[in-house]
């Protein structure tokens, strides 16, 4: 039988959240790292075995964590992240220049193929990659120095590359994104890039609809269908049907559009997930209400899923990591909180429980289905 | 020089050790010298208490010993005989204010 392991980054450490497919019970082990940030933790698809973990602190930095055994046991790897030649300078919050300067590893995307490759997206916002399975990062310094680098300014969360999509289909395609200079795609691992933000508006930058400088907080893609992407900027959710090149709002009937975290269901590829947020300034769903919203039609028309989850009183946020799906026959859905619950769905969203309650804020949240 | 050489526990936990750690320094007894010597032992701890090319201490990381504070001195400066016979300990702290507010951006937007 199938099982799914859920793989939680907090505020104050990682947690492993185990279950068989019916996905009713399960065993939690952590914190490990306690006391430590866990931005992200995620495993390799080609060896499930296989994981790595963002570890970080203010005070002692940043380190990279490598498991091969699921889990149980870590070993500390390559903490390196040197950016390529003279880093240069971005924008400032008050438009003044701002130099270059590394804070953390946000995201961490293993290769589909090859359990020793990941690729780590940083702020100040840079893509590194390790082929030697976590010892050594190199920056690929094309994105950084794309003509645009110089606009980029960082969002209230820092300047963060926080968004890491391989294309299944062709490994040298790649979408990133950054918060606050909006999305970029590659063709060709990485040497060179291009802005895709044609069609983003955003009211709080001088030209709404500038090449760069959008907050985009996350992106989705069904393996299926690479060429359509899932957007959920600060204020909208977006789609685009070619891989970027232009985007559409399908915000439609949703009762607020700004949020963080957006996905797109394992097995039809136009059922997408969002978690509505007030405002940029609350920073909590609205009238106190936690709510998923499901979108069937790929956007435009939503349902809200609340049978589960609290309906009164609660005021938590949801992170843009924050959420993932499993690959089951009925397709599994988890995100986390700041208030520490992860709630998980069996049935695509239909119904919500919580498979851990009071945990450190939830920065983080992905999933892997086992064999 | 047998140094000792005392750990914050987030750090105790990365590189394993229960307690105090004692070092061989040779030559002067620095701070740059001992802590070469702990990252060579350790390496799990390499960036974390300095850059790993500049070798600068990270902003939230103190140097005492002997009740004197070394974090802003050169690294180079020569440490108390007490600390190069073992008698003191070298104490590196994480700084009691500073961390979450550098370290806690992912709930910006």
């Amino acid at each position: 039988m199938n099982s799914v392991r859920v793989l939680v980054g907090t505020h104050k450490g990682a947690f492993v959240l185990s279950s068989d497919g019916k996905r009713q019970k399960w065993d939690v082990s952590g914190p490990h790292f306690g006391g430590w940030e866990l931005y992200h933790v995620k495993g390799s698809p080609a060896d499930p075995n296989r994981l790595y973990a963002s570890q970080s602190t203010g005070w002692f930095g940043q380190l990279i964590q490598r498991s091969n055994d699921g889990g149980q046991t870590w070993e500390p790897v390559g903490n390196q992240f040197t950016y390529d030649g003279v880093p240069g300078t971005h924008q400032w919050y008050d438009g003044t220049p701002h130099p270059w300067e590394f804070k953390r590893v946000w995201h961490l995307e293993p290769s589909a193929t090859d359990p020793d490759v990941v690729y780590a997206g940083v702020e100040d916002a840079a893509l590194f990659r390790t082929d030697d399975g976590g010892k050594t990062w190199g920056e690929l310094s094309g994105l950084r120095k794309h003509g645009s680098g110089s606009k980029w300014a960082p969002g209230a969360g820092g300047m963060c590359l926080h968004t890491i999509i391989v294309d299944p289909s062709d490994p040298k395609r790649i979408f990133i994104a950054i918060s606050a200079a909006g999305a970029f795609r590659t063709v060709d691992g990485g040497v060179t890039w291009q802005a895709i933000n044609q069609g983003l508006r955003s009211e709080h930058i001088p030209d709404p609809d500038a090449e760069v400088g959008h907050c985009v907080h996350r992106i989705a893609m069904h393996p299926a269908r690479p060429d359509v992407l899932f957007m959920q900027k600060h204020w909208d959710v977006m789609r685009s049907d070619n891989a970027g090149d232009t985007w559409h709002e399908v915000s439609g009937n949703l009762p607020t559009d700004f949020g963080f975290v957006i996905d797109v269901h394992a097995h039809e590829p136009e059922t997408i997930y969002v978690v509505p947020i007030k405002s940029d300034h609350l920073h909590y769903p609205p009238d106190g209400q936690l709510r998923v919203y499901r979108s069937k039609s790929g956007g435009n028309e939503w349902e809200a899923l609340t049978k589960g989850l609290p309906q009164k009183d609660c005021y938590v946020n949801v992170l843009r990591n924050a959420m993932a799906v499993d690959k089951l026959d009925s397709c599994g859905v988890y995100f986390g909180t700041t208030g520490g619950q992860v709630y998980g769905s069996s049935d695509a969203g239909d119904t919500w429980a919580p498979i851990v309650e009071n945990l450190p804020s939830v920065l983080s949240v992905e999933v892997q289905t086992l064999a | 020089m047998s140094v000792r050489v005392l750990l914050p526990a987030h750090l105790r936990n990365l590189a394993g050790v229960g307690g105090e750690v004692v070092l061989q320094v040779e030559g002067l007894v620095t701070v740059r010298a001992v802590l070469d010597a702990l990252e060579a032992r350790y390496p799990m701890l390499l960036g974390t208490l300095r850059d790993h090319v500049t070798k600068q201490r990270r902003p939230f990381v103190r140097f005492f010993a002997c009740e004197e504070d070394f974090s802003m001195e050169s690294p180079d400066v020569v440490l108390p005989e007490a600390v190069a016979s073992g008698k003191e300990p070298f104490l590196v702290v994480g700084a009691i204010a500073g961390g979450r507010h550098r370290s806690s951006s992912q709930g910006a937007s």
